[in-house]
């Protein structure tokens, strides 16, 4: 059983209990404690279920690495699925509940799933669930649904806060083991503003737990001196908890802290995203180890070696009172001696190579530790943890030699530098032979603005596997890193570290080397996904030779942990099948992060009202206050309909629309667009951007215009208005202003930059109200000012002056078909004309109107909306708009597109009325069948609805829509398809419903 | 995330307070022009793993359209320059001659 040691155990605190729950189970661990090593020391070695066959399954690494030990955190709000047991840090409450099973942990329906798993070999879905057709939907996608993925999503909405966090350094260092700490000491000492993150709660990494000497003294107190060095160093940053996540182009780089997991109830953000942008990066991630593949490598109880020694050393935790070392190389003869030296059985170190010799080969002999040379482990024996191992000759199929009874086997198959940032943005990596691993290549590192490298690897992460190598390679990498970044001063001389001489590593990525399928079929490469060695041969076999296929075929890598224990060993499986070398097979693209980091933390404070802003006019507070039902439109929060106590929106939108057709409506048309283009070449310019003529509008008079872009396609409509002989107002629609202010400027300064032409977005420097309807020129007079009547100010003309006592432009422009003034009155004084309009049309029967009332009245007069009309693939010509193209102009933008022959197509679906012949309102988008099927066996189609509403004023759905030839089948009945199945009639029409000789606007 | 300097007001800036405005150099096809000489200038556009023209606008900055002479593959930036030229200015020609000898792009060498 995996039980708590008497001695040892450096990271815990023995006289501070935690309590916890697992399960609902209350146990109790030590402040310091992981929740794996707190589970462990409670002999909890059973975690959670495999992904696919439902495997018990248990934790196998002691760090980031970890593909099996994944719970459930917290409860409520702060639940979270998938939390790694091994870099989760004990706090007295923590409650964790395990996952992927059915009905409980201990007892799992879907393990039947391991019994079928010959008929679930790789790509099994794609081979099965193809047919019948109608299955996929009804049978197969809910089944998987249902039984896929790990854990469950949150469904209470989170109450903790995420902050982003922006800095500049010199260098980042990126792991805070001993290079990476060497690395940041040279780095400070020669003057460069330093940023050194670790991913843990500890400084150290790694050489704390194998203890060898660094300048003459233990790793431990070398590490305690070099902290306080850079603790005392102004231009040195140090953060804990820090993982770096990515690294992209130009040294930008992401790292991920989390604050108050392992404290949760402290003051402050969880987690914080740091954006980070430096000069040079050097990344300190050391090593992983890599799993063996034997048979029933994943039951509880196999573990990777130096995670055995981790849980010994750091947390006094044993896994088992009989260990069996299984290694191809000497590192692992350490886990042997850790545990032996506290007392512990180690019955025999199984070693895999035929001959080995090496000073810690030799201290394992002294112990007393039987050795065996050549063999392998044939299959782990147990079902819920490790009994026992069967050995065999590595060179063999797999016949048992011995069994040999043991309740923990630590494995090791070499070790991976961690090399993810460095390849994130382009660094190439080289095949090590000798010491069998890809490491970093540092001719052919990420490259900067200026073509040089801006990511320096270190230590361990660097392929210097010792002590030794690996400090001074900190050292020189943080030197170098400094230079590279302009700083040059003197600091001290490299450290110099020495530990055990190592012999080489012997590659072993089958164990036994022959083993037969029934083996194969059991030795696991990939534990989260639960991918065997079996399943890249077949994928091979299949023909999913590149290893990015076989990846997707196999989903070797593609769960949470991303591959990091079974990356490596799955491509050398997948190059033996494929009989080439491990470089030419080539591994798959390391992608950030390099482990999960919350959603929230991406968010950052962008959430609820910071997510994004809310544009507002001078008229919203009051809207707001009068019953607005606001929709966004764009970032404006547009009212729309005024509603009412005691009206339905609905109610409210047939009252605004009845009303400003008999009475009076006041609209805020503020959001709409406002531009001022200016100059002497002010006219030439807007000829090209509007497809009619605006050079030759006469002072004081409006235009509506369209504007294309160079495809042809509609881009933005609007009223044109010469303001003076050099100055012309185009209004755009609401969502348009910014980005054709934006297509204006690109213009000018991209292709006729020798015009002289200013633009000027003044979109917020007025409010713009629309008073419209039979009584709006009353209510005008009523207030006083500037003369307003029919001979004055003519339809499509505008005058500045007052009304009242406000400073105005009135244009006399309509969207409606009604009597309309749009009037300009600066933004300060927005809020009170808008008010004293309200008042002074009180005896006319005002009423305020939205956005839905706007729609409607347009859509009566046949007028068209860009964005409903037009999506980005219709022309001026689809909508019958022939009259705004200029002939006389040479040019514009669309002008050239519109000869295109698709454009010119007669087949064209063109704009038309469409009125349903039972009265009733056309589903928004749908679409009109016509006879026979296209080449996918769907209905052929014939047009589709564009806008359509309830007119109050017709009593009757009225729709437009672009329909095949529309405009030469008047009077035709189509049929349009219903969401629920069925079809609804109706007759092709003029679009224009309402007064279609315009006498309404036009007194 | 690419840096890239303006220009117009000399600021280091990054990629967020830019916008990207596709391929540079492009000659504009008006009414006249082929089919196939107007389709070029709409839809093709050069796509190197390499020497790179393109657009940027500091929109979050000084608002000018500038371009950009950078490396797709290794990031490296040769130069930046002001949008208003029909070719890219001699220095970045050079200095693109000499990191990468006998480059090409469209009709530049």
């Amino acid at each position: 059983m995996s039980t708590r040691l008497a001695s040892q155990g450096r990271l815990i605190n023995k006289d501070k209990a935690v309590a916890f729950t697992f399960n609902g189970k209350h146990l109790q661990g030590f402040e310091g404690d992981t929740l794996a090593s707190a589970l462990l020391a409670n002999d909890q070695m059973l975690i959670g279920r495999s992904f696919k066959y439902h495997r018990p399954r248990g934790v196998v690494a002691s760090g980031a690495e970890e593909p099996n030990g994944l719970v459930n955190l917290g409860k409520g709000a702060s639940f979270e699925p998938n939390a790694r047991v091994t870099t989760t840090e004990l706090f007295e409450g923590l409650t964790a509940t395990s996952q992927n099973h059915w009905p409980t942990l201990e007892f799992d329906v879907g393990a039947i799933n391991t019994q079928l798993s010959r008929f679930l070999p790789a790509g099994f879905y794609y081979k099965m669930f193809m047919y019948p057709r109608s299955f996929w939907k009804h049978v197969y996608e809910p089944i998987i649904r249902k039984s896929a993925g790990l854990g469950k999503a949150p469904k209470d909405r989170d109450h903790d806060t995420y902050e982003h966090f922006h800095t500049h350094v010199d260098v980042l260092v990126v792991g805070g083991g001993i290079a990476g700490l060497a690395a940041a000491k040279a780095a400070g000492e020669r003057g460069a503003r330093v940023l050194l993150i670790e991913q843990t709660a500890d400084w150290g990494g790694r050489a704390v737990v194998d203890t060898p000497t660094v300048d003459g003294i233990p790793a431990q107190e070398w590490i305690n001196n070099t902290i306080q060095v850079l603790e005392n160093m102004h231009n040195v940053d140090m953060r804990l908890r820090c993982m770096g996540a990515g690294v992209y182009d130009h040294g930008y780089t992401l790292a991920y802290e989390r604050l108050t997991d392992h404290a949760p109830g402290d003051e402050g953000p969880r987690h914080r995203l740091w954006c980070i942008r430096a000069k040079q990066i050097v990344t300190a991630t050391g090593a992983i180890e890599r799993p063996l593949s034997f048979a029933a490598n994943d039951l509880p109880g196999v573990l990777l070696a130096s995670a055995v020694r981790d849980y010994a050393v750091n947390f006094g935790v044993s896994i088992g009172d009989r260990t069996v070392v299984v290694t191809n190389n000497d590192d692992a003869y350490r886990t042997a001696i850790v545990l032996k030296e506290a007392g512990l059985d180690v019955p025999v170190i199984v070693d895999a190579r035929v001959q080995a010799e090496g000073e810690l080969i030799d201290r394992a002999r002294a112990l007393g530790i039987r050795v065996e040379m050549g063999k392998g482990v044939a299959s782990v024996k147990g079902g819920k943890r490790v009994t026992g191992v069967a050995l065999c000759a590595q060179a063999g199929e797999g016949a048992v030699l011995e069994e040999i009874d043991c309740d923990c086997v630590a494995m090791s198959g070499g070790w991976s530098p961690v090399v993810h940032l460095w390849s994130h943005c382009g660094g190439k990596l080289d095949w090590d032979a000798d010491q069998v691993m890809f490491r970093p290549d540092p001719e052919r590192a990420p490259t900067g603005a200026d073509g040089q490298a801006f990511v320096i690897t270190a230590g361990v992460a660097n392929g210097h596997l010792f002590t030794a190598e690996a400090v001074s390679d900190g050292w020189a990498a943080g030197r170098a890193a400094a230079k590279a970044a302009g700083y040059t001063k003197r600091g001290a001389q490299a450290p110099m570290g020495e530990d055990a001489a190592e012999g080489p590593i012997s590659p072993v990525w089958l164990m036994p080397q022959g083993a037969r399928h029934a083996l194969r079929a059991k030795a696991w490469l990939d534990f989260q996904n639960d991918v065997k060695v079996s399943d890249v041969q077949l994928a091979a076999q299949e023909g999913f030779e590149s290893v990015e296929h076989a990846k997707r075929y196999t989903t070797l890598g593609m769960a949470t942990d991303q591959g990091k224990l079974s990356n490596i060993n799955g491509l050398a499986i997948l190059s033996q099948s494929l009989n080439a070398d491990i470089p030419n097979v080539g591994t798959t693209t390391f992608r950030p992060p390099y482990t999960p980091i919350s959603m929230a933390s991406i968010a950052g404070v962008a959430r609820d009202d910071l997510f994004q802003p809310i544009r507002m006019t001078p008229v919203s507070e009051w809207s707001n206050n009068n019953g607005a039902d606001n929709e966004p439109v764009g970032q404006w929060r547009r009212p729309f309909a005024y509603v009412r106590p005691g009206e339905s929106v609905q109610t409210a939108v047939n009252r605004e629309v009845k009303n400003t057709r008999e009475n009076l409506g006041l609209l805020d048309a503020s959001t709409l667009g406002k531009l001022i283009v200016k100059g002497p070449d002010a006219g030439k310019f807007l000829d090209m951007m509007y497809t009619n003529m605006m050079s030759t509008l006469p002072v004081g008079k409006c235009r509506y215009g369209l504007m294309c872009s160079e495809n042809g396609f509609l881009s933005d409509d609007g009223v044109v208005v010469r303001m003076a002989e050099d100055t012309w107002l185009c209004h755009t629609t609401t969502g348009g202003a910014e980005h054709i202010h934006a297509h204006m400027e690109d213009w000018l300064q991209c292709e006729w930059w020798d015009w002289k032409v200013y633009v000027a977005n003044v979109t917020e420097q007025y409010a713009q109200i629309a008073v419209v309807g039979p009584h709006a020129r009353k209510l005008l007079r009523k207030l006083g000012g500037m003369d307003v009547s029919a001979e004055a100010l003519p339809f499509m003309q505008w005058r500045e002056g007052k009304i009242g006592d406000f400073d105005a432009r009135v244009f006399r422009i309509s969207f409606s078909g009604e009597l309309s003034y749009e009037i300009a009155v600066p933004a300060g004084q927005g809020a009170a004309f808008w008010e004293a309009l309200m008042e002074a049309g009180e005896e006319f029967g005002i009423m305020p109107y939205g956005t839905e009332t706007l729609h409607i009245l347009r859509a009566e007069k046949g007028f068209i909306m860009i964005g409903d009309e037009t999506d980005g693939t219709v022309i001026p010509q689809d909508l019958n708009l022939q009259w705004a193209l200029s002939k006389k102009k040479e040019d514009y933008l669309g002008k050239r597109a519109h000869e295109r022959s698709h454009m010119a197509d007669p087949d064209r679906w063109k704009l038309v009325g469409l009125a349903t012949e039972d009265g009733s309102v056309l589903p928004d988008g749908a679409y009109a069948i016509a006879e026979g099927e296209n080449a996918n066996g769907q209905r052929n189609t014939q047009g589709r609805v564009t806008s359509t509403y309830y007119s109050a004023n017709l009593e009757r759905g009225i729709a437009m829509g672009l329909v095949h030839k529309g405009p030469e089948r008047m009077g035709e009945v189509i049929e349009f398809n219903k969401v629920d199945g069925t079809t609804v009639r109706a007759k092709i029409v003029d679009p224009v419903f309402y007064d279609k000789d315009g006498e309404k606007q036009n007194v | 995330m690419l840096i890239l300097r303006c220009p117009y007001c000399g600021v280091e800036t990054d990629e967020t307070d830019l916008q990207g405005g596709g391929q540079a150099h492009l000659k504009r096809e008006g009414p006249g022009s082929s089919d196939d000489d107007f389709e070029d200038y709409l839809f093709m556009r050069e796509n190197p793993k390499g020497v790179h023209f393109e657009r940027w606008r500091h929109v979050y900055g000084c608002g000018k359209w500038f371009l950009a002479a950078r490396c797709t593959n290794t990031l490296e930036v040769f130069g930046t320059y002001p949008a208003q030229t029909l070719e890219p200015p001699q220095e970045i020609k050079d200095k693109i001659t000499a990191k990468r000898p006998g480059w090409s792009w469209g009709t530049f060498q």
